[in-house]
């Protein structure tokens, strides 16, 4: 039965002992990680597998639907909380092994020989350490959180709970100290107070630009005019990037409280959640949240009795990466095109319907309620001089393991890619990594030694960005990376201003030509002078940071562009104009791989010892064979 | 097959365009999420169900218009009964994604944007499902399929393809 709406801080108080006590519990809590990766991975049927088997054994269990711990590779993950016991991780469960744990975990035994890892302590949840221990009964053997790679470096602030706690449920928020934060700014900091500790934390953007959120904040509350609003921006554009989206799954209700803190401080009355449409599952996680918060009294009117109103309502976006810009995220919340405009006015003064406006990343607000909570100083000893606390990184592409870590800032990029993700994926060479999204830069090996903070990126040639971090290796022509990235951009230019509409698309065109083959030097040198004209020229963002991937593949992998201009060559061998797949028949063991792969079946022998042959004819040079092949038996020419 | 444009010039009952603007009470600030759940209703976007969205919120047909041709997700024409969306995203193209697209085209006989000849499946693709982890990806009517390869492909197909054999 849900609880009653709370009229003030002792009824949350008690609410949160209460929570606790029902999370850590008797009863054995089963939970499963079913965000959007995790269904990917078929986790919907050992959601479903477990809860069947709990039902048909009459046991008294709780089984939980969470989101995504960041080891999205390792999905389904299925975590086991019972008393007296460490909390284990099994991974790559499918409903046959979830059942077998039912019935394991029905004689309070674990299965110990499949577990992933275990924490003895929540020490992950920043606002409550608490420790496990008991029993170690047969999970000795069972590495910890701390033993695990991918783990070891990583320190979780934004993305606390995420995987851990059902989103679903605000009691489980309750139980890990949530809204802690927004009552003790409400009941013990005034709005001045509150802005100083932000200020005071370094807390910078997490959405790509590193503003200092506490400035932000600070000049909206000095603005004047009513209402004031308070915007999350959740548009997430940045194509291999998902911290966003893990975050409003997993744990929306930490985005609610650091806007809810903000709106109290700035005197804003009501919020807008702008949310990509390619991400339904936020959109529904944020709605029952809301909707939770509102009828436990921490959202809407009169929260927690202490006569402070504030109304979140979402605004799903229709398809357009420019709305992830502020201005024209706030023309599309006013039903607009999503046109961006020149800032001569702050936003902070006026913004949304013309009124002061703050607006913030997902991320950026889910670090507010924690740095209320453990006070600013405690937020700016993690971190380097300009760039404090953690970041949050999807590392996807070529890299080993592929997932979402959260590392303190000043860790370096080959932590990140070596240590964490394990290296490059097959035992493949490194090329080069890609932060900053599409408008990022790409950073080769001699600059993995670089920190991650705003400014040493920035000074690179690449960006922080929304924090993917893209892996490239030795398959991955720089060049054609930089057409892919700058025909992402000319597609998403909104086409306002000429220099952003008519220059990225003569980039493009010029990466078009020299990828087919028929470029020249003076191409290339053309194109250089056309990217600065773009950085130096257009209104937004986009248009400034476009010209970023082709002028730093440029500066860090120029011999490639020269080898396809001069040389007619793609070493990479990805350009389909300037690339003939063989088979090296010394190498070739006649597995027959290949020939499965090539979707135009175009290789004829591999099998009965006989090599294999490409029909040059019937080939698309896809290169389906050579990533398939396990003897490195396909060459290039 | 062939693309073909399905767009009716029949009457179009407009009682679910309301419904859908009284849930926002006629503001025009809501348009962007109206022409959403009104695209969910209709499948697209009729162009007299465009005329009555101006009219209910004092809106000029032009602006209506404006933003139903901004943004990628809207569609003026009839769609297919299933939207597959192919990701293109950073993470997705380093994987492969283009070859699979190509194989989707090969597959369906028709490009992205286009629609089987039979109505069936609308194919688009997109800049990232956000499971860049999982890459290559794509989602079947909100279904995502991870770690994609032409073998996963021809099966989806097919069992989207079963779910209509009947009345289809
Ligand atoms: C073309 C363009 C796209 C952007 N896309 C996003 C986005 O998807 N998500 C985001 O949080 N910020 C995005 N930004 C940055 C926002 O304009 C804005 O700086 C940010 O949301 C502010 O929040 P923060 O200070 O917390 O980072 C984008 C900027 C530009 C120029
Ligand atoms: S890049 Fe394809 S899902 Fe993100």
């Amino acid at each position: 039965m849900p609880e009653a709406r709370m009229n003030c801080l002792a009824d949350l108080r008690g609410r949160q002992e209460r929570a606790r006590v029902a999370f850590y519990g008797p009863k054995v809590r089963l939970s499963v990680g079913v965000g959007t990766c995790g269904l990917a991975n078929g986790a919907g049927d050992v959601l479903e597998a477990l809860r069947d088997e709990v039902a048909r054994r009459g046991l008294d269990f709780t089984v939980r639907a969470t989101a995504c711990v960041g080891l999205c590779e390792m999905e389904p993950l299925v975590d086991v909380l019972a008393p007296g016991l460490p909390r284990v991780f099994y991974h790559k469960v499918d409903p046959a092994r979830a059942r077998d744990l039912v019935a394991g975990l029905a004689k309070g035994l674990h299965h110990g020989d499949w577990a992933l890892m275990r924490a003895d302590q929540d020490k992950l949840l920043v606002d409550l350490p608490r420790s496990l221990t008991g029993s170690l009964n047969g999970l000795a053997a069972v590495p910890t959180f701390e033993e695990i790679p991918f783990y070891r470096h990583q320190m979780k602030v934004a993305l606390r709970n995420c995987g851990f706690i059902d989103p679903l449920d605000v009691e489980e928020y309750l139980a890990t100290g949530g809204y802690s934060a927004l009552a003790k700014a409400m009941e013990s900091m005034p709005p001045e107070q509150i802005i100083e500790t932000i200020e005071r934390s370094g807390l910078r953007g997490r959405g790509g630009g590193g503003f200092p959120t506490g400035k932000k904040w600070r000049a909206c509350r000095e603005a004047h005019g009513e209402p004031k609003y308070v915007l999350c921006n959740g548009d997430e554009g940045d194509p291999g990037a998902f911290m966003d989206r893990s975050i409003m799954e997993g744990n929306p209700h930490a985005v609610l409280e650091g806007m809810a803190i903000a709106a109290y401080a700035i005197g804003a009355s009501y919020g807008y959640i702008y949310v990509r449409r390619e991400y339904p599952l936020a959109v529904d996680h944020l709605r029952r949240a809301i909707l939770q918060a509102e009828q436990a009294g921490l959202l809407g009117i009169n929260i927690l009795g202490r006569g402070f109103d504030f109304t979140v309502r979402i605004s799903r976006g229709a398809g357009a990466f420019v709305c992830g810009e502020s201005t024209a995220l706030m023309a599309s919340i006013e039903g607009q095109a999503g046109e961006p405009r020149a800032k001569h006015i702050h936003t902070s003064e006026k913004g949304v319907f013309g009124r002061p406006t703050t607006l913030n990343n997902v991320e950026t607000w889910a670090n507010v309620p924690v740095i209320i909570n453990q006070g600013a100083d405690w937020f700016a000893a993690i971190g380097t001089k300009a760039s404090k606390g953690t970041k949050v990184f999807s590392v996807v592409g070529k890299a080993r393991t592929t997932g979402l870590v959260e590392v303190p800032m000043g860790m370096t990029l080959r932590e990140i890619v070596f240590d964490i993700a394990g290296g490059v994926a097959g035992g493949r060479q490194f090329k080069a990594v890609q932060t900053g999204g599409p408008s990022g830069g790409c950073l080769g090996e001699d600059q993995l030694d670089l920190p991650v903070d705003f400014d040493a990126l920035t000074a690179a040639g690449s960006m922080m960005g929304s924090g993917g971090l893209i892996v490239m290796d030795d398959r991955t022509c720089m060049v054609e990376v930089a057409r892919y990235f700058t025909n992402f951009l000319r597609r998403e230019s909104c086409g306002k201003c000429t220099a952003c509409r008519e220059g990225v698309l003569r980039m493009y065109e010029l990466l078009e030509k020299i990828t087919a083959g028929q470029g020249t030097t003076a191409d290339v040198d053309l194109l250089e002078e056309v990217s600065r004209y773009v950085a130096d020229n257009s209104i937004c963002g986009l248009g400034k940071s476009a010209p970023n991937p082709t002028l730093s593949t440029l500066k860090h992998f120029r011999g490639e562009y020269l080898a396809h201009v001069t040389e007619h060559r793609c070493p990479a061998g990805v350009c389909k104009a300037l690339t003939k797949f063989t088979i090296l028949t010394a190498s070739c063991k006649a597995c027959g791989k290949c020939s499965k792969a090539c979707p135009t079946e175009a290789i004829s022998g591999g099998a009965k010892k006989v090599p294999a042959l490409i029909d040059q004819a019937k080939c698309v040079r896809c290169g389906s064979c050579r990533e398939v092949c396990p003897f490195d038996a396909v060459g290039t020419e | 097959m062939a693309p073909t444009n399905l767009q009716t010039q029949a009457p179009v009952d407009l009682a679910a365009a309301d419904a859908v603007i009284d849930s926002y009470q006629a503001d025009k600030s809501w348009l962007v999420m109206i022409l959403q759940d009104i695209q969910e209703a209709y499948n697209y976007l009729p162009q007299p169900v465009l005329e009555h969205v101006a009219v209910r919120l004092a809106l000029t047909p032009s602006h209506v218009y404006r933003v139903a041709t901004f943004y990628a997700s809207f569609s003026l024409t009839r769609r297919g009964r299933h939207l597959i969306l192919i990701c293109d995203g950073t993470a997705c193209h380093l994987r492969g994604a283009e070859n699979l697209q190509e194989e989707l085209t090969r597959r369906l006989g028709v490009a992205p944007g286009q629609t089987t000849a039979d109505g069936l499946f609308t194919l688009e693709t997109v800049a990232c499902l956000g499971a860049c982890a999982l890459a290559p990806v794509m989602m079947i009517d909100g279904t995502y399929f991870g770690k994609l390869t032409s073998e996963k492909i021809v099966a989806a197909l097919e069992r989207f393809a079963a779910k209509e054999a009947p009345d289809a």
